[in-house]
């Protein structure tokens, strides 16, 4: 009997104490947390996919917290994190314009010349260290989808044509094509914008005549004030610039004798 | 006596009856030359010269700043008919002087050698070296003038004369030793001289004893030259593993020859020094041999630089109906071209025409190991290209990537058929990126 008793006292005894020391321990060494952290978090799409530059949503949270980032630099997240993030932290941080991805070349492997056959690493990088690829032009896309390998969010699919597509509903601008792409011809642009120009080709209009089937050929016919009365359109090294709210696109996109404009599906206000 | 050699390596069959017994032939004088100004990584030159201009052989047309940069001169006489963007053998684009011949080939440099240059002040040579444009003419096309001009702390007690032309095909090094000995063994003196060194070994691989004898001869009078025959063995040319078996000395990682007291220059290199000194000419001609199975008179030509790769193969009967392949160099280490329209350059020492036999597929690794078996740097091709594959730069960086030459033996033994050196390059850019950040 007394076995058991001893047993039991002993034992709630050292429970007890045990108890209390933890509870002692827990309040000397308490690891201040910001609450904030965990309401960012919760506020972050819970990705981790990398894209702002930290280890993940949680790192990011903290780092937002302690004001060590940008919550734009959540791509993904878009405005709406923004927003919510700059409500936990009471900061006024205004949102970037929203953006999309656009592929600058439709020379695709049917418009576009090859001028030798290409064994190597399937890769678009190490195609361009080699000779500068398969492709004739040397601005054009090299087919070989370095940009959908990169791309976190499955927003690019390789089209059979050897181009990539961007799933602009997908698409959250990370950059990250853009950044891998050897040639540059990813380019982010307003999700306002409703026209972009399909060829990246500095070369003069003959050589491009030779070698691709829509390559600018800076006939500098869109830049005419006939054609955009609001000249808004500049002929530089024999491509043309526009702004991103460049309206009166019309008559050029259908006048183009290479077909390279390029109206974006999913621009808002489209007819 | 088992020959000299390194630890490691391949034997690609070495395809050189085509051209072995060929006499140098003096290309005919090409019409028209491009000379780039830059391509492959060199330093972009300034044009001396402008349209319209009248230039005379060998008269010095552009030149660069920075202690890398060596001036290139006219390789024929005539007018600068245009200066702009050409393809180069290296890849991509360079700008280039375009020159349109007279035929009458005037000399500019005539009667400008030392008299006695072996007695010349070893700043003096070393300064006509680069003055005459000379670069490395295996194919690096590495300034001459740097390498005999160690860094501080370092002094050359021996030069290498580097005559194994390794690469299957080329036989352009081969015929000049037979041909032009005294040439090499009086260029080998200069580079003695130049570099205080005591000694000078030529190193030639076994399957070329003609050119060894030749040299021996020529050598005679000059007990510290010696002629070495080294194993037939690629890459046994390479300036660390010719090192490697001629000497015995280990360059360390990521050092040069100078670290070992040794400079290596190639054999053209050394008859080149021999001619800017002695006679005053610029570098503007040098042997290239033209062979390959697609090539209908395989020849080992003097060509001027700048002459077109296509205008060569038409010299040499043209091209088969089955060529699919031409390439710059050796079939091993060379370029493989887009165009015949790109002009010979310093370091063209061939132009080989293949027939394609298809490219292989890739097939999974199957961890046999041949690759660490060959590479002659002693590296694990195998962990690197794996690492590289994924695109972990610092792994590739830690398995030594940056010692690799890009020689290919790796490749040439890999039983799954898998590429290999396009990882490696990429891996060496990669890193080179984050180093710069």
């Amino acid at each position: 009997m007394n076995i058991i008793l001893y047993s039991a006292a002993v034992l709630g005894a050292m429970g007890l104490l045990l108890g209390l020391g933890l509870l002692l321990f827990a309040r000397i060494f308490a690891v201040g947390i910001d609450p904030r952290v965990e309401r960012i978090l919760e506020a972050l799409p819970g990705l981790n996919c990398g894209v702002c530059g930290f280890a993940g949503c949680a790192a990011m949270a903290e780092a937002l917290a302690s004001g060590k980032a940008k919550a734009r630099q959540c791509a993904p997240g878009g405005p709406a994190v923004v927003e919510k993030v700059a409500a936990i932290l009471g900061t006024a941080e205004a949102a970037a314009e929203p953006r999309v991805a656009v592929v600058r070349c439709q020379g695709g492997t049917g418009e576009s010349r090859k001028r030798a056959v290409y064994g190597g690493v399937p890769d678009c990088v190490s195609a361009e260290l080699l000779e500068e690829g398969v492709k004739a032009c040397r601005y054009g896309c090299l087919w070989m989808g370095s940009c959908a390998r990169a791309c976190p969010f499955d927003a690019i699919r390789m089209g059979g044509d050897g181009l990539p597509r961007i799933i602009e509903t997908r698409c959250t601008a990370c950059g990250r094509c853009v950044e891998v792409c050897p040639r540059g011809i990813i380019t982010l642009v307003p999700r306002s914008q409703k026209v972009y120009l399909g060829c990246m080709s500095r070369d003069k209009g003959k050589k491009v005549k030779e070698l691709c089937a829509k390559g600018c050929i800076a006939c500098g016919l869109c830049a005419l004030p006939k054609v955009t009365p609001s000249r808004k359109v500049v002929m530089e090294n024999n491509l043309p610039t526009f702004p991103a709210d460049w309206e009166d696109f019309g008559t050029a996109v259908e006048k183009c004798p290479s077909g390279c404009f390029v109206v974006r599906a999913g621009a808002p206000g489209r007819g | 006596m088992r020959l000299k050699t390194f630890r490691g390596g391949v034997h690609p069959p070495d395809c050189k009856d085509r051209t072995r017994d060929l006499p140098i032939r003096r290309a005919a004088l090409p019409a028209r030359v491009i000379i780039p100004l830059g391509g492959g990584g060199k330093a972009r030159l300034r044009p001396l010269v402008e349209p319209g201009r009248r230039v005379l052989t060998g008269e010095k047309i552009a030149e660069g700043e920075g202690a890398r940069a060596v001036p290139v001169h006219a390789s024929i006489s005539g007018a600068v008919s245009l200066i702009g963007e050409t393809p180069v053998p290296y890849g991509g684009t360079a700008p280039a002087v375009e020159i349109e011949g007279d035929g009458r080939d005037e000399k500019a440099w005539e009667g400008t050698g030392i008299p006695d240059p072996v007695r010349a002040a070893p700043s003096e040579i070393i300064a006509r070296i680069r003055e005459a444009g000379i670069v490395g003419l295996g194919g690096a096309e590495f300034p001459a003038h740097v390498k005999l001009s160690p860094p501080p702390g370092r002094t050359i007690g021996h030069v290498i004369i580097n005559g194994a032309e390794c690469e299957p095909y080329l036989t352009a090094d081969d015929r000049l030793m037979r041909e032009r000995p005294g040439d090499v063994v009086a260029g080998a003196r200069l580079l003695m001289r130049a570099t205080g060194a005591a000694r000078a070994t030529v190193g030639i691989e076994s399957n070329k004893r003609e050119a060894r004898e030749a040299v021996a001869a020529a050598a005679r009078a000059f007990p510290e030259i010696e002629a070495v025959l080294v194993e037939v063995k690629y890459p046994q040319g390479a300036e660390k593993q010719l090192i490697r078996a001629l000497l015995g000395r280990e360059v360390p990682s990521g050092g040069l020859p100078a670290d070992v007291g040794v400079v290596v220059q190639n054999a053209g290199t050394a008859v080149a020094v021999w001619e800017a000194c002695a006679l005053g000419k610029p570098l503007y001609e040098r042997v290239v041999t033209v062979s390959g199975p697609s090539v209908r008179e395989p020849a080992n030509l003097l060509v001027r630089i700048g002459t077109t790769f296509a205008d060569l193969l038409a010299q040499c009967g043209g091209l088969a109906p089955d060529a699919a392949l031409l390439i710059m160099g050796g079939p091993m280490m060379g370029i493989a071209q887009w165009t015949a329209e790109v002009p010979v350059v310093k370091g063209t020492s061939g132009i080989i025409a293949l027939p394609s036999r298809g490219i292989p597929a890739e097939r999974p690794c199957i961890r046999c190991g041949l690759c660490l078996t060959v590479c002659p740097m002693g590296l694990s091709p195998s962990l690197i290209r794996r690492a590289a594959e994924r695109g972990a730069w610092e792994i590739a960086e830690r398995y030594g990537v940056l010692d690799c030459m890009e020689c290919g033996a790796c490749a040439y033994v890999c039983t799954t058929s898998r590429g290999q050196v396009q990882h490696y390059k990429r891996a060496k850019m990669e890193i080179g990126k984050r180093g710069k950040r």
